[in-house]
């Protein structure tokens, strides 16, 4: 079983081409965690700027998911188990 | 309660009447049975004692409210999704043990004022959010929390619950803002 590739904004800065990442990390919406919580989460967890941290928190409220990491599948996986443990809902896919 | 505010030294404030501490006690401490790692069921206990067990891969939990709090980490890989909890689970478990028994040791034994440095302040968020993840699943909350309480009948068995979760919701969020 598989699912669609994620329809959303990868990140694209200069320094984070996504094509050489091909692993990425998911964050779904959730009718618990507060919007304010997840903003700080992504600031906290991935050192994103207040503004970067809130358009993926605002991407996950509005389209149900938002791909907030690209990198190594150890990477992501890494990444997951933090978010797991602040409570959001976040899984690894394969970017293809 | 008086709301979370920050302290000079980067920590936080607050004030809580006696019933409210007494419920958050009373809380924080389902979570700490819920998510211990020697909770059900027995067979994940087997698993995480003997690293060489050749024994069944740890599955996602039958129980809707630890499925939530210990996810899978694949949406659409089964294999993948068990191996990931076979490396994880244990120690997802004791991270959220851990933060919600800090919860515990730092709450206000009979409410009134207290102070939590920004560590505990950061342990309390992840605690309280683990509450309100378990309370929200067994409410079955969605986006529309406010209409879902809103046409619950005031005699309604639930209806104190989603007082409390309303309630555990502008808590968590004084606390954000005052970590923030």
């Amino acid at each position: 079983m598989s699912v669609a590739p994620a329809e959303v904004d990868l990140p694209r800065s200069a320094d984070n081409p996504v094509s050489d990442k091909p692993w990425v990390t998911i964050v779904w919406n959730d009718p618990v965690n507060l919007m304010t919580y997840v903003t700080y989460v992504f600031q906290h967890v991935f050192g994103y700027p207040k503004k970067k941290a809130t358009k993926l928190m605002l991407d996950v409220h509005h389209k149900g998911k938002a791909v907030v990491a690209a990198g190594a599948r150890e990477a992501m996986e890494h990444n997951v188990e933090i978010l797991h443990g602040y409570g959001l809902w976040a899984t690894v896919q394969h970017d293809n | 309660m008086e709301p979370f505010r920050p302290t000079r030294g980067g920590g936080v404030r607050a004030a809580l009447a006696p019933a409210e501490a007494s419920l958050l006690r009373s809380l924080v401490g389902q979570v700490i049975t819920l998510i211990a790692p020697d909770g059900p069921p027995q067979r994940q206990l087997d698993d995480l004692l003997d690293w060489d067990a050749p024994a069944d891969q740890p599955e996602t939990p039958d129980d809707p409210v630890l499925a939530r709090l210990l996810p899978d980490g694949y949406r659409d890989d089964p294999t993948a999704s068990q191996e990931f909890r076979r490396y994880t689970e244990s120690g997802l478990r004791s991270a959220k043990h851990q933060a919600a028994q800090e919860m515990l040791d730092t709450l206000p034994e009979t409410g009134g004022k207290f102070q939590l440095t920004h560590e505990q302040g950061h342990a309390w968020l992840k605690a309280l959010n683990d509450i309100r993840l378990a309370l929200g699943v067994r409410l079955g909350v969605t986006e529309e929390f406010e209409e879902q309480w809103g046409q619950l009948p005031a005699d309604d068995p639930q209806w104190a619950a989603y007082e409390v979760y309303a309630w555990l919701g502008a808590v968590q969020e004084s606390l954000v803002q005052a970590l923030a």
